[in-house]
C-alpha cells in the first residue's frame, strides 16, 4: 500500500507493506537512523517519535496508521545547525552515557516543553517514565531537561517578550 | 525482529463505514484502536487477523461528556485524555487513581478504554473500574445499539459480548449524589499489570449510613464484584472494623493463582490489605464531595 506522511517537515510517500512498523518505516524506508529500535515490545521507549506533537512508541504503531500524520524524529529537533535546546541540554549536562535511549528521551523532553515549558523533577521524571535508560543516567537527563526549559529557543524568547 | 503476519488494513471513515468493513471482511477481521494490545499478540502471533479496521479516525468516539446523571466517555477516548479530564476527576476519582498506573504516559498518548475493555485482559485495571462504578457499554452493530453491563459484557479472559460485526463505541458512568471511589494498584514495576488490585466505590444516605457500595478486585480471578464484602457496609455507617471485615472477607473470596508475579498467600493478603484501602479512601472522598456541596449549597 502506499503510505504518505509528513516526517520532520517533508512530504514523503512509500509503497510499504501494511504490516510494516513505524520504527522499521523511519530507520528502513527513510533511512532515519536516529530513531532507535530497542525492546520492540513498548517498554523501552528507544523508539519514541512524535505523532502530530505527542510522544508515541514507534514500535507499537503500524507506518500505516501514521499515513497522513506529521512525525518528528530526533533528525528533525534541530533548525539547520542550531540544535534544540533540548539538545543542547544533554550537552550541558552530560545527559547520555551510550546515548540508546537519547532520541526518544529527548522527544519525550520535547513534547513535555512545548506542553509544560517549567516542569518540575517529578512532572519530568513523571514524563520519562515510560523510557528505559540501561547506563541508569536519569539524574543527568532530568538536569538536562530543566537547562533546556532554562534557555528555551530565541524565538521563544522573543514572543514571550512580546507578549509581556 | 518481531514482525506481525501479513494482513489487508483498512480505515474507518464513520462508524457505519467501520460497521461495513468489519461485514465485508468478516470473521477474520480486526478492530485496532490504539493497538498497544493487538499490535504486540500480533508480533508474536498469538493474533493473526487477515483485516485490521483501523478506528483512529472515528474522532466522534472520542469525547468525555458529562450529563445530568451520567457520565459519557466514547470508546476511543485516549487514556491521557481521562487522566487529563477534570470531570472524571471530580466524579470519579477512581478512574484517575486507576489511570496513573496504567503502563506508562507514552503508552497512555495511544491507548483506549474501550481496547482495553474490549482486550478483556484479566489483569485489566478498567475493567475493576468499571465493575464497582456498575458502568455500562454502549455496543453498536448493524442491527442497532445494544446497551450492556460489565456483567453482560465480560465474558471471560479474552472475551466480550461485543460479536465481530459490532463495535464498543460508548461507556456510561452513572453519577450518584454523595458518592465516592478509589483505586489501588501493587505492581512488581512502574506501567506493570497489577499483582494484585481493589477498586470500590460507595455512596452515602442523607443520614450518612452507606447507600450503595461495590468493591472489586483486579488478577486475582475474580468476575464482578464481591457481594460478600459489600454486604457488610451496606446500610451502616463506615468504620475501619467494618473496612478490616470488609477486606477479610474480599480476601477470603478471592482466587489468586501462584505465580511470577507472587505467591497465593501474598496476594490474599494484597487483597485484604488494599481492598481496606480503597474503602477508607472512598468513604473519604465522599464525604469530602458531600461537605464541598453542602457548602456550594
Amino acid at each position: 500500500m502506499q503510505i504518505s506522511m509528513t516526517v520532520n517537515g517533508d512530504e514523503i510517500t512509500r509503497e510499504s507493506e501494511p504490516r510494516v512498523l513505524l520504527v522499521h518505516f523511519i530507520r528502513d524506508e527513510l533511512r532515519l537512523t536516529g530513531t532507535h529500535w530497542g525492546c520492540d515490545t513498548s517498554n523501552c521507549g528507544t523508539c519514541v517519535v512524535l505523532m502530530d506533537g505527542v510522544p508515541v512508541k514507534s514500535c507499537t504503531v503500524l507506518a500505516a496508521m501514521a499515513d497522513g500524520h506529521a512525525i518528528t524524529t530526533v533528525e528533525g529537533l534541530a533548525t539547520g545547525t542550531t540544535l534544540d535546546p533540548v539538545q543542547q541540554g544533554f550537552m550541558e549536562e552530560h545527559g547520555l552515557q551510550c546515548g540508546f535511549c537519547t532520541p526518544g528521551m529527548m522527544l519525550t523532553a520535547r513534547a513535555l516543553l512545548d506542553r509544560n515549558p517549567h516542569p518540575d523533577d517529578t512532572e519530568i521524571r513523571e514524563a520519562i517514565s515510560g523510557q528505559i535508560c540501561r547506563c541508569t543516567g536519569y539524574a543527568t537527563i532530568v538536569r538536562s531537561v530543566k537547562w533546556a526549559a532554562e534557555h528555551p529557543a530565541v524565538e521563544e524568547n522573543a514572543e514571550e517578550e512580546v507578549t509581556a | 525482529m518481531q514482525i506481525p503476519a501479513q494482513f489487508d488494513y483498512v480505515r474507518a471513515s464513520t462508524i457505519e463505514d467501520a460497521l461495513a468493513l468489519l461485514d465485508r471482511h468478516g470473521a477474520e477481521s480486526r478492530v485496532v484502536a490504539g493497538g498497544h494490545s493487538l499490535l504486540p499478540m500480533m508480533k508474536l502471533r498469538l493474533a493473526r487477523p487477515e483485516c485490521l479496521v483501523d478506528i483512529n479516525d472515528l474522532y466522534e468516539l472520542d469525547f468525555i461528556l458529562p450529563e445530568a446523571t451520567q457520565l459519557r466517555i466514547g470508546a476511543l477516548t485516549r487514556h491521557s485524555a481521562l487522566l487529563e479530564s477534570t470531570d472524571v476527576a471530580r466524579l470519579f476519582p477512581i478512574v484517575i487513581d486507576a489511570e496513573r498506573v496504567i503502563a506508562d504516559p507514552i503508552v497512555r498518548n495511544r491507548g483506549t478504554i474501550g481496547g482495553s475493555l474490549c482486550q478483556a485482559d484479566p489483569a485489566e485495571d478498567l475493567a475493576t473500574v468499571c465493575d464497582v462504578l456498575h458502568a455500562q457499554a454502549v455496543v453498536r452493530g448493524p442491527g442497532g445499539e445494544r446497551i450492556l453491563t460489565m456483567d453482560e459484557f465480560h465474558k471471560g479472559p479474552y472475551e466480550t459480548a461485543v460479536a465481530q460485526n459490532e463495535l464498543l463505541v460508548e461507556i456510561r458512568f452513572p453519577i450518584r449524589p454523595r458518592s465516592g471511589s478509589a483505586y489501588e494498584k501493587v505492581e512488581r514495576r512502574v506501567g506493570d499489570w497489577a499483582v494484585v488490585a481493589a477498586g470500590a466505590a460507595v455512596s452515602f444516605t442523607v443520614d450518612g449510613s452507606v447507600d450503595d457500595v461495590a468493591i472489586g478486585l483486579t488478577a486475582v480471578g475474580l468476575d464482578g464484584t464481591i457481594s460478600e464484602a459489600e454486604a457488610v457496609l451496606r446500610g451502616r455507617r463506615p468504620s475501619e472494623v467494618l473496612f478490616a471485615e470488609a477486606g477479610r472477607l474480599a480476601a477470603e473470596a478471592s482466587l489468586p493463582v501462584d505465580d511470577q508475579r507472587g505467591p497465593v498467600d501474598y496476594k490474599r493478603h494484597l487483597a485484604d490489605e488494599l481492598t481496606r484501602r480503597v474503602l477508607r479512601r472512598a468513604c473519604a472522598r465522599a464525604l469530602e464531595t458531600q461537605t464541598t456541596t453542602m457548602q456550594e449549597g
